[in-house]
């Protein structure tokens, strides 16, 4: 008998999605790759400054273990710290492979990689090609896959959306239900797993740096379906965007990583234009409030920055929620060949020329750290290390179903660092490869060997489920609804959090659930007809929206992106990080003295000693009653301690 | 800027009805482009005859340029979508899907023969594995810099839609493909199995197909030199033929 071949279903077709199908199809499994789109088109091509790897080829001392201290700190501590390592040990060799499989980076005079500097790092540590790195790996992931499509191991079904998960009676994944979006056919796939590749929800806030399919929408639908969702509240705004009707579009943290200063006058009445307010008419307010990483801070410290000038110092360029980004004192071929994609895009929307005049920008919602929760496996070395053979690993806590990239919530803890979201999403669909084939050599039972009722009932729950969304006559207009939804939680989830304004934002959440029950399906053709299939997106899209705002609001503390003032716990200006470390080592051997340490900062340490005991924890949302419950689970921070962040 | 914008659009139901032109009317706001004048019609999809009609459906993703989805044919000129800002287009705005690909509904195509034609061109890098087996080639900037230039193809079909040779019945490969495949033959890997890559562009539909109309690179939104493109791969063909004829 001819051996049956192992089917995995990977959804979506961005970094992670690809690499995923990549190294599987190495293993000699079969893939189907759904997706919304081509998956050339896939969000992955927006990320622009570069993809973080320590190969220190400047001989600063750089290497896998200040990454790593970079990335957990980066994430104030918040991500499970084995991950993080592996990822940070593996981060070199992701680089050399993307440059054999000929990803146009930029290249040293003597033709080596060229790296750059990022947030929230002191070390030149970002390969880039250009100001379109993402899309640049993008596209050499797409041309693997597209070899293994021309040798009949990848079938792409590309305008097909995921609708959910096939539970057999013990909750085993068995395949996935899909909606073909040309002919609204409504089918189940039979495989050994499903890798749910489907990247972030932007779109939940309405406007973002995310593209159209970043609705979160496959997530919420898994969460719905019983799976965990970790730390939804850790929702990174990026300090720098661009103004737009349809979407904020980002301007790269390498604007900064190759020298941008940002500035507001420090008369808020200045009526000058920027190129005539000389220096000393100028806050370069990060340089001064930072003096050693400057520009370079992490993003969740640039945005609240940025807010506090605009907001509380009311010092925002002609009085709007704006500061300058400037460039102007670099040359035009050193920003043509080093930012040359972005400065297009920003001269393109705005119509000024970043080269000649500063830019104008503002923070926008830019990524979410939390996700679906997964699993890992150690190595068992004790050294910090995963194993890459193991099944569990990216595992939801659905057996057989796996999240990668963005839609899963490991490796960034409360805040991402710049161009580790290239990194992780490549590094992970790598390294889960060979632990989705051995799962699928282990299984109990074959596609095959289930019974197709379970199918068919899978599929009659959403063709009715369809068909109950056209029936929809009300007078509610979904993309209207949509849209408040996402000012509702720009207004209230975003930078500084109040709990008032959550409790505020779940109610209104609730008015806009009960508004859903009003809505009217635009459109009822089947051929092409996106209404329909975006009201079930909307549908999912109420119930993350859930998730993030109780998530802040029970999270009592300031921790990365989440930043709650009424919770805040003021370090003393001298103090420094290690003092902590002393800390905690004279605590294991004596009554910590008062004396030893400058005034007040004992308190300090033991109240931050307190609210890590209570909040160094992940939260975990489970649907129940319509409703997420929330748990907190502890994070693994067997390799580095955390301490007190520190950037100047 | 204009109070209001006038938008012409060119709808089709499906590939099977016939097309007609439907006007919309909207307020102009700042910084708006051809994709949020399509979103203000989703949250109130009313003609300008007052008529309750359908949303008009229409591809995009990354709204920035770099995705390729939402190419369409603005005022008479195909364009992306999302880079065409409402005040620097004249009234009214006219939407047209492309021609030159099977209509899907409105302003959708679709494009899915521009990527089969890239599995026909080999376009991709052999590699041994994706294991580690250290560093990549060596390779000098200014070739980096050529292969830049060509590596941002975004697949989004302009350059088919304004080629004269590029119709929905024939077999013709395209500018792009022929890009990509000078792409790949570039890389000092992709250089080793190059002879893959020329020969499809030396059967019908190949490269002997070009007219020279030198319409692709005048519309390509990432000003890839697709001219010079063709001129290399018409040279590499021709060597290619010239080893055949004395090798076979």
């Amino acid at each position: 008998m001819m051996k049956r071949k192992a089917k995995v279903v990977v959804v979506g077709g961005g970094l992670a999605g690809l690499s995923a199908a990549m190294k599987i199809c190495e293993a000699g499994v079969r893939v189907v790759l759904v997706s919304h789109q081509p998956v050339k088109r896939s969000h992955s091509v927006c990320a622009q400054g570069g993809i973080n790897a320590a190969i220190d080829s400047k001989g600063e001392g750089d290497s896998p273990e200040v990454h790593f201290y970079d990335t957990v700190k980066g994430g104030d501590f918040l991500a499970n710290q084995p991950l993080v390592h592996d990822m940070c040990n593996q981060a070199p060799a992701i680089i050399h492979l993307m440059d054999r499989l000929g990803v146009a980076f930029n290249r040293t005079a003597e033709g080596h990689l060229e790296f750059r500097r990022f947030g929230g790092t002191l070390y030149s540590r970002t390969a880039f090609a250009g100001a379109t790195t993402g899309q640049q790996l993008l596209y050499a992931l797409d041309e693997q896959v597209r070899r293994y499509e021309h040798d009949g191991l990848v079938e792409k079904l590309e305008w097909h959306e995921y609708l959910g998960v096939v539970l057999d009676e013990s909750q085993v994944c068995r395949g996935g239900v899909f909606h073909d979006l040309r002919t609204g056919a409504i089918f189940t796939i039979a495989a050994d797993a499903v890798i749910l590749a489907t990247g972030g929800p932007g779109q939940l806030y309405g406007k973002s740096t995310g593209s159209a399919v970043c609705t979160g929408s496959a997530a919420a639908a898994t969460y719905l379906q019983g799976a965990k969702y970790g730390n939804g509240e850790f929702i990174q705004i990026h300090p720098t965007a661009i103004p737009g009707q349809d979407k904020l579009r980002l301007m790269s943290e390498s604007a900064r990583g190759e020298g941008g200063r940002i500035w507001v006058p420090k008369d808020a009445k200045d009526k000058r234009g920027p190129k005539d307010i000389p220096e000393s008419d100028r806050y370069y307010f990060l340089e001064e409030n930072y003096p050693l990483f400057g520009n370079l801070v992490p993003r969740d410290v640039a945005s609240r920055e940025i807010y506090e000038v605009v907001y509380n110092k009311k010092l925002g360029v002609g009085g709007e929620a704006m500061v300058y980004l400037d460039l102007t004192h670099k040359s035009p071929e050193f920003l043509d060949d080093r930012l040359g994609g972005i400065l297009d895009i920003y001269e393109k929307f705005t119509g000024d020329n970043p080269k000649n005049t500063p830019m104008k920008i503002f923070p926008a919602v830019h990524y979410s750290m939390g996700g679906l929760w997964t699993d890992y496996e150690s190595d068992g070395s004790g050294n910090g290390l995963i194993d890459h053979q193991s099944p569990k690993n990216q595992m939801t806590s659905i057996r057989g179903l796996y999240a990668v990239g963005e839609v899963d919530y490991q490796y960034h803890g409360a805040n991402r660092l710049g161009a580790n979201s290239l990194l992780s999403c490549i590094y992970t669909g790598i390294m889960m490869g060979p632990g989705v084939a051995n799962y699928t050599k282990n299984l109990d039972k074959a596609p095959e060997d289930i019974p197709s009722s379970l199918f068919d009932q899978a599929r009659n729950k959403w063709e009715s489920r369809f068909k109950e969304i056209k029936s929809m006559h009300g007078k509610e207009n979904p993309y209207s609804l949509h849209n408040e939804l996402g000012e509702t939680l720009l207004a209230n989830v975003l930078i500084v959090r109040e709990n008032e304004k959550l409790e505020a934002t779940l109610s209104k959440i609730d008015e806009i659930e009960t508004r859903f029950g009003d809505l009217h399906c635009l459109d009822t053709s089947d051929w092409a007809n996106p209404t329909p299939s975006f009201v079930n997106q909307l549908h999912n899209m109420i119930h993350l929206a859930r998730i993030i705002t109780k998530g802040a609001l029970l999270r009592n503390e300031c921790r990365g992106a989440h930043y709650k003032p009424e919770f805040e716990i003021v370090q003393p200006a001298e103090f420094d990080p290690h003092e902590y470390i002393d800390y905690l080592e004279k605590k294991s051997y004596e009554e910590v003295r008062e004396e030893a340490f400058p005034p007040g900062h004992l308190e300090y340490m033991k109240k931050f000693e307190d609210n890590n005991n209570k909040w160094l924890k992940s939260s975990i949302a489970v649907y129940n009653d319509n409703q997420p419950e929330i748990s907190y689970e502890d994070v693994d921070a067997s390799q580095v301690t955390p301490r007190p962040r520190k950037y100047n | 800027m204009s109070e209001i914008v006038l938008v012409k659009i060119k709808r089709r139901e499906n590939p099977q009805s016939a097309p007609y032109w439907e006007t919309f009317e909207l307020p102009n706001k700042p910084f708006a482009n051809v994709i949020s004048v399509l979103q203000d019609i989703q949250r109130n999809p009313v003609n300008i005859g007052g008529v309750r009609v359908k949303p008009v459906v229409w591809d995009c993703n990354c709204l920035e340029e770099v995705c390729g989805s939402c190419t369409m044919v603005i005022n008479g000129r195909v364009r992306q979508a999302c880079a065409a800002l409402i005040d620097s287009l004249e009234k009214p705005v006219t939407l047209e899907p492309m021609s030159k690909f099977p209509a899907v509904r409105d302003l959708q195509v679709d494009r899915s023969r521009m990527f089969r034609d890239l599995q026909q061109a080999h376009a991709w890098i052999d590699i041994d594995g994706t294991h580690d087996i250290g560093e990549g080639p060596v390779i000098d900037q200014d070739t980096r810099h050529k292969a830049y230039e060509l590596s941002q193809c975004m697949t989004c079909g302009c350059c088919l839609e304004s080629c004269p040779q590029y119709t929905l019945d024939n077999n013709f490969l395209g500018p792009a493909v022929f890009s990509q495949a000078r792409y790949f033959n570039m890389h000092p890997t992709g250089a080793m199995h190059k002879d893959k890559r020329l020969e499809p562009l030396i059967k019908e539909g190949g490269i002997a197909n070009c007219g020279n109309a030198q319409n692709c690179a005048a519309v390509c939104p990432k000003h890839i030199p697709l001219t010079e493109s063709i001129a290399e791969i018409g040279r590499q063909t021709t060597f290619y033929l010239l080893k055949k004829l004395f090798t076979e």
